[in-house]
């Protein structure tokens, strides 16, 4: 093995980084605390389904139609009647002031229209700036409606039940079509996890080395660019192995996840997610000049990884920009994958088609990283 | 393996280094014969450490060409690495790593068989033993450097670069490294060693100097002074800060340097600086006497030299 790549010399460079690593407790416990820390935040103190939320009804039609549509959501739990304004614009006011999160318009001859079956517009205006707040809420509606009204359209009415919708619901915000819950949270809480965990540990590799003077050193000696970065990416597959595996046993114990599909099946994507975030941050630290560099430049390879992946926002929900540059991240890859092998218990074939970008995004990360990390001082 | 071996062991011509529009080597060229020590001296910034690192493949020469170890510079930094030991001026083992795992660690890249006898041994012979266990960082100035002279001596090199090895080292352990390094020339391996020290200097089979990114000069002690073409004059006695105020500046006056009660009075023309001192040989507090000039002499009579001529330095 004198000129291709040795398995040898990758295991000194790994022996080397674990024994630096052994006497960097600090940065081992953050490893550690952070998934768990992060697990708490979101699965506790971050409720993604709130309920009885302020709303405000600006009623031009009294009628009974009206009345049972209310009470139909009173009964969903996630309104709660707070205000009743009297016209559109002190409906905006308490919009704007964040003092109710909806405002319900039931509109003039509201009742005349239904039963002329004229399809009446219901207008929901919701807060959208924090849009999974109004979620849940917003999805229940429809069910609410339809109830409500086929109650109402018996005896005399019957002949009014409508083919369609009674009446046309119009929403102001967006649609989220994935419904939040803690159960979705988890599998995004890893791919998030991991890829700011994994970006951050090996952002610094190669400058630390720099910074201190070894780098020099090690490219004074025979060893190949693709053994160093083996060597100093292994050590961190391993670390992330014991986060995922803390985050797996939280949602399982702590929140009653299901782990519907094969465990082995996750650790395969697991592996090659894990490579992909690390052989990520090896391209920052080939590519940066000193530390703060590398951290900037991985923070700014990790906020798009947190809000376009599917994690914060539904993906389906976001505009089509956003959609775009979230499928360029393996985050939004593995958590569909982590998604669809623990909630729904998919086998390969079907996470096949998340699970190959994964493994071209490692390969043109690693061909980045070899492209970009020099063997001179020039 | 290193070649047929009269072929020299560093033989390049014309290596130019440039650092934005700042020529830092300029048009080097160096012959190296197997089992040589070379001193490499030079002002600060004068360009060794730069020479050193395109020797061994560090860095790449912008210009010029050249081979070492029979290897080209260019092409083959690869086989080069394999067979020269180079220590960086600049301490670069891993602090948070003791001895012991340093070590390993080099022999562990260089594919050395048995890399734990190896390791041993040289912990044996350069007296680390004890200190096997004790973390790189907390050693000090000279265990440091001792470390570093073990872990590139320890893949068995044919040539060794040592960016100046014994900075901040004691004297005892600087004898300790010479007559170490003579040992290793004694059994073939080619040594070129960059030092400010004179007394090292003299302990070299040949003195290469730089200044202002060019070489000056190079050959034996003796040839360098020869080349210098100084003439010097030593004079002991007790106000000799006065005497070198009132010669300072005088056109005949190459250099001046004090040492302790006695001054070393060099120049080029002799019947000019003899017609500047005649006013102060007769003085009786003055003892004159004409001395062959020391490399120091030399050295700073380049540098005043090539400063004027080669611009400002660094
Ligand atoms: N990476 C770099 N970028 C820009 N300039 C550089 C770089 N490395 C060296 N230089 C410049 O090149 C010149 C020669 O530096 P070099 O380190 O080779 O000198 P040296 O002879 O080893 O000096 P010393 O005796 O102080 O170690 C200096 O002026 C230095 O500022
Ligand atoms: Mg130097």
């Amino acid at each position: 093995m004198r000129n291709g790549i040795s398995f040898y010399r990758i295991g000194a460079v790994l022996i080397k980084e674990l024994r630096q690593l052994r006497r960097d407790k600090p940065t081992l416990g953050i490893m550690i605390m952070i998934p768990i820390v992060q697990l708490m935040l979101f699965g506790y103190a971050i409720n993604t389904d709130p309920k009885y939320q302020p709303t405000a009804l600006l009623i031009q039609d009294y009628s009974p139609f009206t009345r049972t549509l209310l009470a139909g959501f009173q009964n969903t739990d996630y309104f709660s009647m707070v205000k009743v304004v009297s016209n559109d614009r002190e409906g905006h006011d308490l919009l704007q002031k964040g003092e109710v999160q909806f405002v319900i318009t039931v509109p003039t001859n509201f009742a005349r229209s239904i039963i002329r079956q004229e399809k009446p517009r219901l207008l929901i205006e919701a807060d959208a700036t924090d849009p999974t707040a109004a979620a849940n809420a917003l999805s229940a509606l429809n069910g609410i409606i339809t109830k409500a009204l086929e109650h109402d359209m018996t005896g005399p009415l019957a002949a009014l039940q409508p083919k369609g919708a009674a009446i046309d619901v119009t929403v102001h915000r967006l649609y989220n079509p994935e419904g939040f819950s803690r159960y979705n949270i988890v599998p995004g809480l890893m791919g998030v996890i991991l890829t700011m965990t994994g970006i951050m540990m090996t952002a610094l590799s190669l400058t630390r080395e720099r910074e201190q003077g070894t780098m020099e050193n090690l490219l004074s000696m025979p060893v190949k660019p693709l053994e160093v970065m083996a060597g100093k990416i292994a050590p961190y597959v391993l670390i992330g192995y014991t986060q995922a595996a803390i985050i797996l046993l939280a949602a399982k114990l702590l929140f009653g996840v299901p782990i519907l599909g094969s465990v082995g099946l996750l650790s395969a994507a697991l592996i090659i997610f894990l490579i992909c975030n690390l052989a990520l941050g090896f391209t920052v630290s080939a590519g940066a000049r000193n530390q703060t560099q590398a951290l900037q430049l991985s923070f700014f390879l990790i906020m798009p990884s947190i809000l376009l992946s599917g994690f914060m926002f539904p993906f389906r929900g976001m505009p089509e920009w956003a959609q775009s540059i979230g499928s360029l991240l393996p985050a939004t890859y593995f958590i569909r994958i982590v998604r669809g092998i623990l909630l729904k218990g998919n086998d390969l074939v079907l996470i096949w088609p998340n699970a190959w970008p994964l493994f071209v995004f490692m390969l043109i990360t690693m061909a980045i990283a070899m492209k970009l990390y020099k063997q001179t001082l020039d | 393996m290193s070649g047929p071996s009269p072929s020299p062991v560093i033989d390049v011509h014309n290596l130019s280094k440039r650092y934005g529009g700042k020529t830092v080597v300029d048009r080097l060229s160096l012959t190296v014969p197997r089992g040589h020590i070379y001193g490499f001296l030079g002002p600060n910034g004068s360009g060794k450490t730069t020479t050193i690192r395109m020797l061994c493949g560090l860095l790449t020469p912008d210009e010029g060409e050249g081979t070492c170890l029979g290897f080209d510079l260019r092409r083959d930094a690869e086989k080069i690495k394999r067979q020269v030991g180079y220590m960086t001026q600049k301490f670069s083992f891993w602090e948070d790593m003791t001895i012991h795992e340093n070590l390993s660690f080099v022999a562990r890249l260089f594919e050395l068989d048995r890399p734990d006898e190896r390791v041993e041994a040289i912990m044996n012979s350069m007296q680390l033993t004890d200190r096997a266990s004790q973390l790189a960082g907390s050693l000090s100035g000279g265990w440091k450097q001792r470390l570093a002279l073990a872990a590139c001596i320890l893949h068995e090199p044919s040539l060794l670069l040592l960016d100046e090895p014994t900075a901040g080292v004691d004297p005892k352990a600087r004898r300790d490294f010479w007559d170490e390094i003579h040992r290793l020339a004694d059994q073939g391996i080619t040594v070129l060693v960059s030092t400010h020290y004179m007394e090292e200097a003299e302990r070299c089979h040949s003195i290469v100097y730089m200044a202002y990114s060019r070489l000056i000069v190079q050959g034996t002690v003796e040839e360098v002074i020869a080349q210098s073409h100084l003439v010097t004059w030593t004079v002991e006695g007790s106000h000799l800060m006065d005497l070198m105020r009132s010669l300072e500046g005088n056109p005949a006056i190459a250099t001046l340097a004090p040492f302790g009660t006695r001054l070393h009075i060099s120049g080029t023309d002799e019947a000019l600086m003899m017609k500047a001192l005649a006013p102060y040989m007769n003085n009786e507090t003055l003892t004159w006497s004409r001395t062959t000039p020391t490399l120091e002499d030399a050295f700073i009579h380049f540098m005043a030299q090539h400063g004027e001529r080669g611009g400002k330095a660094a």
